[in-house]
């Protein structure tokens, strides 16, 4: 080996054993979550999902809007009393919540398929720590950006409704909170996405497990006799959830704040049995 | 400091690992040597509590890893399978694992310096050779500065020059009183690298001896003899200590006597001798012997057409 190179091993392995100090690199919750963020920012596959879903909400709702009042004075009657100013607007949440998803479960599931997860839990050997920063990560990053792109879409089809004087406003009863509705629904969609993921390890079919989940089992309960379906449909995860929204809701659905606990129950089991599991399972 | 307490690992009805006990030193190089299916890295995945013993017990300086406050100080180590993902580069692959022990990035660009990483930092770690990936790997393990080193193979996939790099790479960790953990299934490699040697076959500790031991025990010699008054020779030769196979007519084989000790007899007796051939085990063929019997899965013998 040559002098440089030596030179180099010199500085950097040797001289620290001596003065290293031992709580100077202590794992943190902190220092995890700090890793668990540059993990997220550092894939392409998450821009992608994380821009598809920011983009699907105003996309869909603008477009929505915009059509709508340009189409209004040609649109049959029937048609302009099933518009509806606060869900058809809001729509793109259908989308967004299916990118939120998918970016929940490749966050953890990813590390599964190529081994990083071996590199992650050897680092971090508690295991949980990973398991509360991609929590903390992936749901602040939902709030912190759907929130804003729900409210701001709200607005801006409101103007555009404006026009043909079929809007609503903020101050109507319960448009406030349907609209703050979507960034909660799609943040516990990001901790249940993040749970599945967890618990299912492998990318297709943590994803096939909460497509089916959320979008499905509503659709398979529905076909049920209608006795039965009133009774199970409510309590079906993503029904539970969107009564917070309460876009064309009935009477069937239940009450918006009952339903969205509900629907945080469901993410709650998720995210404890990932917990258990990462703590048993051989990784 | 490893220490492996009656260590046992089942997957189902597979026992992997059967009720290792043993000890690797700091200040040392310790060679993990057995065939390929032996229990080798499922016991470095234990020990870095990826895997959870079925009974028994790891601890490394001290404690079980799980139970260190500052894991990556403890152990760096380097597993058989790749462990990253492949979209990331090689820089930030560095970066998210020193984050979560507080390890600079200046260190992080060092270690890339070090193994010689450096021109391909900003690259993904998914256009990766097997060499490359292998040089990011020991990147990782030495990011804490660790005072115990776990390495599952690592001269797979390296070229001649990267085997040579890591051959003096371990030696200098050991020398500064690290703890240096080396898996391979090469005893070749192991003898010029290892000054200690743990040897296991089916789950079990076969051997745990140094290379000069092994080394000394492996050169128990054989001579080839072929003479026409073989029967007598064999005869004359054959005592408690010393075996002698007749291996076909006027041929012997003989252990437990050098070619001079047999040629003096020989001509002390008047046995007239034709060839006298000396033949020193290599560390491989001693290795071979040792773990023979161990095989999981063993060719059937050549049968000659």
């Amino acid at each position: 080996m040559s002098a440089a190179a030596d030179a180099t091993f010199a500085d950097v392995v040797a001289p620290l054993i001596p003065t290293a100090d031992v709580a100077r690199l202590r794992v943190t919750q902190g220092r995890v979550i700090r890793s668990e963020w540059l993990k997220m920012r550092t894939l392409r596959s998450s821009w992608l999902t994380m821009a598809l879903a920011i983009v699907s909400i105003p996309g869909i709702g603008i477009a929505i809007a915009w059509s709508t009042a340009h189409d209004w004075q040609r649109m049959r009657v029937r048609e302009q009393a099933h518009f509806n100013p606060l869900a058809d607007p809001m729509s793109g949440f259908n989308l967004a919540q299916l990118a939120v998803g998918v970016l929940g479960v490749l966050l953890i599931a990813g590390e599964y398929s190529g081994g990083m997860i071996r590199a992650t839990l050897g680092a971090v050997p508690a295991r949980l720590p990973v398991l509360w920063a991609k929590l903390t990560v992936f749901t602040t990053l939902t709030l912190a950006t759907m929130l804003p792109v729900a409210v701001l879409t709200f607005f801006v089809s409101q103007r555009l409704l404006s026009a043909q004087h079929i809007q609503t406003t903020w101050d109507t009863p319960s448009v406030a909170r349907s609209v703050i509705g979507v960034g909660l629904y799609l943040t516990v969609v990001a901790a249940l996405s993040i749970g599945l993921g967890a618990i299912i390890r492998n990318v297709a079919g943590a994803i096939g497990v909460f497509v089916g989940v959320i979008l499905v089992l509503p659709v398979i309960a529905s076909a049920l006799p209608q006795t039965w379906g009133d009774r199970i449909n409510k309590w079906l995860p993503s029904n539970a959830g969107q009564a917070l929204m309460s876009f064309g809701s009935d009477n069937t659905s239940l009450s918006p704040w009952r339903g969205f606990i509900v629907f945080c129950l469901y993410a709650v089991v998720a995210v404890v049995g990932a917990a258990t599991l990462l703590r048993r399972r051989d990784a | 400091m490893i220490e492996a307490e009656d260590l046992v690992k089942n997957y189902g009805d597979n026992v992997a690992v059967d009720g290792l006990t043993f000890r690797v030193e700091p200040g040392t190089v310790t060679g993990f040597l057995g065939p390929n299916g032996a229990g080798k890295s499922t016991t470095m995945r234990m020990i870095v509590g990826l895997d959870a013993p079925t009974s028994g017990s790891v601890r490394v300086n001290g404690r079980a890893y799980r139970d260190h406050r500052a894991p990556l100080h403890e152990v760096g180590a380097l597993l058989e399978a790749r462990a990253v993902q492949n979209g990331r580069t090689a820089r930030n692959h560095l970066l998210a694992l020193a984050r979560t022990s507080g390890i600079s990035a200046r260190r992080v660009d060092q270690l890339l310096e070090l193994v010689g990483l450096s021109h391909v930092a900003s690259k993904r770690v998914g256009g990766f050779s097997l060499g490359m990936g292998q040089r990011l790997g020991i990147a990782a393990a030495l990011l804490g500065d660790p005072a115990t080193l776990i390495l599952d193979e690592p001269v797979n996939g390296l070229d001649p020059d990267g085997i040579l790099w890591i051959r003096h790479l371990l030696r200098r960790l050991a020398r500064e009183g690290r703890t240096v953990f080396v898996s391979s299934h090469l005893m070749s490699e192991m003898a010029l690298t290892a000054d200690h040697l743990i040897v296991i076959g089916r789950g079990r500790v076969i051997a745990d001896v140094s290379v000069d031991e092994f080394t000394r025990q492996a050169s128990s010699d054989l001579v080839y003899v072929r003479s026409p008054d073989a029967e007598q020779l064999r005869q004359l030769l054959v005592g408690p200590l010393v075996d002698v196979v007749a291996v076909a007519p006027g041929r012997l084989e003989v252990s437990g006597l050098t070619s001079d000790q047999i040629g003096d007899l020989a001509a002390e007796h008047l046995i007239a001798i034709h060839e006298l051939i000396p033949h020193k085990t290599s560390l491989e063929e001693a290795f071979m012997q040792l773990t023979h019997d161990s095989l999981e899965y063993q060719a059937p013998a050549a049968v000659p057409a």
